[in-house]
């Protein structure tokens, strides 16, 4: 399923990319410049996320990860993951594999959700610059709000996805 | 930045482009690269570390680092793809008259799908959101927008999907969307009951 879903990404967005080059040459070229630029520019943080999962998949092992993670690890570790969520800034795009490798190593699915959502929605460190440029109103009640929904996002999937 | 001493003629032939094609970044120097891949680096200390302490725990580091290292680039290419393909099709400055307080649910639609416009990181979101407001978009539809920006970007969804299974993200995406209008009705009704917006009006591009 994951990877029936990856190539079809692959047809999809090399075949817009095909259009784009038949339609407008140097447009395609300023997209493949963007994208090259994309990927070199995420490449040093995505390889030291996906080292630091390398290390500690292999080193620590699953059954401490879901002793401290997992189902019987209870609310602390659910709220301790949204909690780091909410407060720290890391691309999603790098955060994700992480919280994948400890799904996978037996990590609760609620508490890494938290974790995510947390991560996604509570956007703290950016908040300084939001209210800069939307006001307080706004960005501290767009902040506040995501929170809860964030938390209640999470449970409802720890509750769906087993 | 630099601490290595530069010498002025060095200066002199550098700024106006010396031999550099047009348009081109500076080339990156080798202190920048060490700057940039510090992590990696003491990562791979780290690896090294166990390979020379504990040798049966280096097979599985190695292999699940090369397992992930794989997964990624294979789901990296396309996202990147994607992100350049959008950044040169969709249109940023034209977006703001069609989400005005009248656009009901065509305005939050469009909003939500500009918001997964894949364009950058959220701070990247904030001053287009600033000139969305300025240019009539009601606070519902620039805090959709935000939110999808945020939480549900394409390129981040398809990460998701590979990763974490296409039921954790479908799931994800299920709540979070409806989550996220109903965020934007609070605020708008909230902003509206206490008097409008407050955005600072020392930033030009916020009077509204």
């Amino acid at each position: 399923m994951s990877s029936i879903l990856t190539w079809s990404t692959y047809v999809i967005v090399f075949g817009a990319l095909g259009v784009l080059v038949l339609r407008d040459r140097a447009k395609a070229k300023q997209a493949v410049k963007i994208a090259v630029k994309s990927f070199f520019g995420i490449l040093p943080i995505m390889l030291a996320f996906i080292g630091l999962i390398g290390l500690l998949l292999g080193v620590v092992p699953p059954e401490v990860i879901s002793r401290y993670l997992g189902q019987g690890a209870g609310w602390w570790a659910t709220l301790t993951a949204f909690g780091l969520g909410a407060v720290l800034y890391i691309a999603s795009l790098v955060s994700i594999p992480l919280a994948a490798s400890l799904l996978r190593a037996g990590a609760s699915v609620t508490t890494i959700a938290a974790f995510l959502t947390g991560l996604m929605m509570v956007n703290t460190v950016t908040l300084p610059l939001e209210i800069k440029y939307l006001g307080k109103k706004m960005a501290l009640s767009r902040n506040l709000l995501s929170l809860v929904f964030a938390f209640a996002i999470a449970l409802v999937m720890g509750m769906v996805l087993r | 930045m630099n601490k290595k001493l530069t010498q002025p003629s060095d200066v002199l032939q550098k700024t106006p482009a010396g031999g550099m094609p047009q348009g081109e970044p500076p080339k990156k120097t080798a202190k920048q690269w060490l700057a940039d891949y510090r992590w990696v680096l003491i990562i791979a200390l780290a690896d090294l570390l166990v390979w020379v302490f504990s040798p049966a725990q280096a097979t599985p580091v190695i292999h699940n680092t090369w397992d992930y290292f794989v997964e990624m680039v294979v789901i990296l290419i396309p996202v990147v793809v994607l992100i350049g393909l959008f950044e040169v099709w969709v249109p940023k400055q034209q977006i703001g008259k069609y989400l005005g307080r009248e656009s009901g649910w065509k305005g939050i639609l469009l909003a939500l799908l500009f918001g997964t416009a894949p364009t950058g990181p959220l701070y990247v979101a904030f001053p287009i959101a600033a000139m969305l407001l300025k240019k009539g978009a009601s606070p519902l539809n620039v805090v959709v927008f935000l939110n999808t920006w945020a939480a549900i970007k394409i390129p981040q969804l398809l990460v998701e999907a590979r990763f974490l299974g296409p039921s954790f993200m479908l799931v994800r995406l299920a709540l979070t969307v409806p989550s996220a209008i109903l965020m934007g009705w609070l605020i708008q009704k909230g902003i509206e009951r206490s008097g409008g917006l407050d955005l600072d009006p020392a930033r030009p591009e916020n009077i509204s």
